[in-house]
């Protein structure tokens, strides 16, 4: 692959890194990379990989743009208002970079739709905003040994982890199961400063290009702990747990499992 | 024998808003017993009825997770820096 002249300026800065040049740029072209979630953290992830120029960028999300997300969910604006997500998001991503083909998936994920969705990309984003979801995301990644960056955030607190299956801990590793309905706010009701949102994201959309282009080391086996309160940011080690019911030894879950939706807060739709 | 405890956003309703608490105790069992004392309602969050710690929460003694040390035996010592840390989902 040859590359452009515009493509060159457009990536100067970056092909000016001395790991990544031409070649580094060729790589990130070449990458095929999917978004869970258009949402908080999914928005800043995606504007940062899309002008990096990871060619092909793939974005599930059901929902519809709503004047409440646009606090974080800096992909979207005030005019796609009302629109699907995954339809505002590639609007403006190749408003910014025509270069990057975004694929969007207007669709819920389940157990019956995942391993065909995440089949043709080299690493996943999970952006998603509630436990099902992740779990489903964090198995299915396993099966199929597709490296994931997690990132999750509440209220002030963000965290994320990158998962090389079977390399290094999974997200069952770290954590078994998703507490049970009502025990723990996950979704909209316990409200996110939007900058907690950008910094996670930002930290996925840094893994993912570390990835891609084989530089530098990724949070795997660490988890990165930030509190935007007193602006700290912590690792834990997170080894792979022999124990782990998805990536253990002896593995007591061998299929995809749909939670089910706990969260209490009836959605907008 | 001060020990630092780091206390997650979603616990700090019961810990009056205080996200970092200076407590006692010669292992994790102790020390979440002290806490319960000063903050009850605490344990119930972060143990489940047999009083083992929750399967979406861990507990770090400086940056170990206490299920590969020795779990609520895992011993503490002077200034050891004890983390709280519940899986989130928000996105």
């Amino acid at each position: 692959m040859e590359l452009r002249d515009d493509q060159i300026e457009r990536y100067s800065r970056q092909i000016l890194l001395p790991d990544v040049g031409g070649k580094g740029q060729e790589k990130l072209l070449n990458a095929r990379v999917l978004i869970i979630g258009a949402g908080g953290l999914g928005s800043p992830a995606a504007l940062y990989l899309a002008s990096a120029g990871i060619g092909t960028l793939g974005i599930v999300d059901s929902d519809k743009v709503e004047l409440n997300n646009l606090q974080r969910q800096i992909v979207h604006s005030v005019n796609t208002v009302g629109k699907p997500k995954v339809d505002s998001a590639k609007d403006r991503l190749n408003a910014i970079n025509p270069d990057v083909k975004v694929i969007p998936y207007n669709i819920r994920l389940t157990s019956a739709n995942i391993m065909d969705i995440i089949k043709g990309y080299d690493m996943v984003v999970d952006g998603s905003d509630n436990f099902p979801t992740r779990y489903l995301v964090n198995d299915a990644c396993v099966f199929s040994n597709k490296p994931l960056s997690h990132g999750g955030i509440f209220r002030f607190d963000g965290q994320a982890i990158t998962i090389l299956p079977h390399k290094s801990a999974c997200y069952r590793c770290l954590f078994s199961e998703p507490p049970p309905a009502g025990l723990v706010p996950s979704c909209q009701e316990a409200g996110i400063l939007g900058a907690v949102a950008g910094i996670i994201g930002v930290i996925q959309a840094n893994e993912v290009l570390k990835y891609v282009l084989e530089i530098g080391g990724l949070l795997a086996g660490k988890l990165l702990v930030f509190n935007a309160l007193d602006s700290f940011f912590r690792q834990v080690k997170v080894p792979k747990d022999p124990k782990c019911p998805v990536c253990g030894e002896n593995p007591s879950i061998t299929k995809l499992i749909d939670y089910e939706q706990f969260c209490q807060l009836k959605r907008k739709e | 024998m001060p020990i630092t405890v780091r206390i997650p956003t979603p616990l700090q309703k019961i810990t009056r808003n205080k996200a970092e608490i200076k407590s006692q105790g010669s292992n994790i069992k102790e020390l979440i017993d002290n806490l319960e004392r000063d903050f009850p309602g605490l344990k119930d969050r972060i143990c489940d009825e047999k009083g083992n710690v929750r399967r979406f929460i861990n507990i770090y003694v400086n940056e170990e997770d206490v299920r590969f040390l020795k779990q609520d035996r895992t011993s503490l010592k002077d200034g050891d820096e004890v983390s709280i840390i519940p899986a989130i989902a928000g996105g």
